[in-house]
């Protein structure tokens, strides 16, 4: 699948200010005022940022309200309502909070909650495709979940908890992908299943319908920058969760430490998100012959 | 509305038959011509007369290769546009409403009043049947030709799909799938018409028909040449002989 930046940004910038939304609404950091209203800011900004650069991928972007209608069937429509949603209760909870000195701890369990949920709609995107086996898995949404928590427990200077948060993306992370490698074999569609030949043998595509690219190979047949994707998974690993976390058990932790924790950890996921789409293998590239 | 209707009156679709397709690509041509000056934006192309020419096309002609071990390879030649799925993945996960699936006669369209450009519909999709149009931004996919099948400002024998129309082999069949005695139920019954991917359970309504039996495919093939020379004689013998010693 192309992986489309400003969807790389959307799903882990938004992502990291839902999970400092997890924390807040529990009360995390424990801080009042101004102190507060900066991370709520911090929290709401980065939801928000990556929500309209969700909206950048669209073709015709004025129709985008109409996104709010389908909630019955589709997790796109979903999440949307659910982001609106979280953001108001959210933003109520933290203007209580900072400014009235006021925090009502349901309501902040309300808007953790909600912020899961939306990142749960999100991971369901992907993780609902049939036609992507590589996500068409539990991992997909236990994986978001988990990188959203790890971001947002660092964001909000939990180490202890971002500690535990971070093996467990690291020991799930490891298995998506080796799981992950052979989704598309053990999913069952292969070409001969795709054009009904089988019978006649083994099939292979002999020649494209046109010589050029098309809107479905550049979407969904995206092989660009592969063969490095053995190198970025470890470099992935490397800057999400080990680096953060030899920070955490062996410095004092100051602020530049903080600084240098999330950078890491920033970094790690962009590599790691542009991953999940790039080596994501759509069915429609065996009529190409191609994964 | 994007949830699927249980059943529809009619299941309108095509049957392809790949045995008598002869790969001409024509199918294709007449889809994009009628779609690009009748309903909806028309089907764009971009750096048309450049480098890196592409377009957007609701049907699209494959070839393949199918080889059995101690065969010689059978050609197919592999035309491929929307399958009107009876459990169309592509209709739930649209989050604006625009795609849909008709109750009256099953075929799934897209109301481009509605549609954002998401391009969520065309991943869900696994045959590759729905791409977004780069000048427009809206989804474009096969209508079934929804404005020549009942347009009765045209003469009743284009009233069919244009691609079937077009098609100068007569491997396209356009018809009723819900009634068992139309052509196209009979065609799929007497030659074994087959889903697309069946394993992924979208219950594609447009049926292919295999490749008929070749019987010098699955029986014998002509003998193997000879590999040992016959005995030469004559100025070219003596030639051979004198070689060989030297």
């Amino acid at each position: 699948m192309h992986p489309a930046p400003s969807v790389i940004v959307f799903s882990t910038i938004s992502g990291l200010g839902f999970g400092l939304m997890l924390f807040m609404g529990l009360g995390l950091p424990n801080v009042s005022g101004w102190v507060a209203a900066g991370f709520a800011t911090v929290a709401l900004g980065l939801a928000v940022i990556g929500l309209l650069a969700s909206t950048f991928h669209l073709g015709n972007p004025k129709n985008a309200i109409y996104a709010f209608s389908q909630w019955q069937t589709s997790w796109l429509s979903r999440e949307g309502i659910m982001s609106i949603l979280t953001l108001g209760t959210f933003f109520i909870y933290a203007a209580l909070w900072a400014f009235m000195d006021n925090r009502i701890p349901a309501l902040g369990y309300l808007a953790s909650i909600m912020a899961m949920g939306t990142v749960f709609t999100t991971s369901m995107i992907y993780a609902q495709l049939k036609t992507v086996p590589r996500w068409n898995t539990a991992v997909t949404p236990l994986l978001f979940l988990l990188y959203a928590a790890a971001g947002g427990a660092l964001l909000s200077n939990q180490m202890v908890v971002a500690l535990v948060l971070l093996g467990l993306v690291f020991a799930f992370q490891a298995l998506a992908w080796v799981h992950g490698d052979t989704a598309l074999t053990r999913s069952g569609s292969s070409i001969e299943t795709a054009t009904g030949l089988g019978d006649l043998g083994k099939v292979r595509l002999l020649e494209k319908p046109h010589s050029g690219s098309n809107y479905l190979l550049r979407e969904m047949v995206y092989v660009v920058g592969r063969r490095h994707a053995a190198k970025l998974r470890v470099l992935s690993l490397l800057l999400v969760a080990l680096l953060p976390a030899v920070l955490i058990l062996l410095t004092d932790v100051n602020h530049t430490i903080v600084a240098v924790i999330l950078l890491s950890h920033l970094i790690g996921l962009f590599a790691q998100r542009w991953l999940f789409f790039a080596q994501a293998e759509h069915v429609v590239g065996l009529y190409y012959d191609a994964r | 509305m994007t949830q699927l209707p249980t059943s529809t009156k009619k299941k309108l679709g095509l049957v392809i038959d790949l045995d008598t397709c002869v790969g001409c690509h024509a199918c294709e041509i007449s889809c994009k011509g009628w779609n690009t000056v009748e309903y909806g934006a028309p089907l764009s192309d971009m750096d048309a007369y450049g480098g890196d020419p592409s377009g957007t096309f609701l049907n699209r002609v494959h070839s393949f290769e199918a080889k059995q071990e101690g065969c010689p390879s059978q050609t197919v030649h592999f035309p491929k546009s929307c399958l009107h799925c009876e459990d169309a993945p592509c209709v739930p996960v649209c989050p604006t409403g625009a795609s849909y699936k008709r109750e009256e006669d099953g075929i799934v369209l897209v109301n481009e009043d509605k549609c954002m450009g998401c391009g969520l519909c065309a991943w869900a999709c696994p045959y590759g049947a729905r791409e977004l149009d780069q000048m427009a931004g809206v989804m474009k996919k096969c209508t079934l030709c929804v404005d020549r099948i009942y347009n009765e400002n045209l003469p009743e024998e284009d009233r069919i799909p244009s691609c079937v129309r077009t098609c100068p082999a007569g491997a396209r069949h356009f018809g009723d799938f819900a009634d068992p005695e139309s052509n196209v139920s009979k065609l799929v019954a007497e030659r074994g018409g087959m889903d697309l991917m069946p394993e992924l359970g979208t219950s594609p309504v447009n049926k292919y028909l295999p490749p008929r039996p070749k019987a010098d495919v699955n029986g014998t093939q002509a003998p193997d040449l000879p590999v040992e020379a016959e005995e030469i004689t004559g100025f070219l013998g003596w030639l051979d002989r004198t070689l060989e010693k030297i």
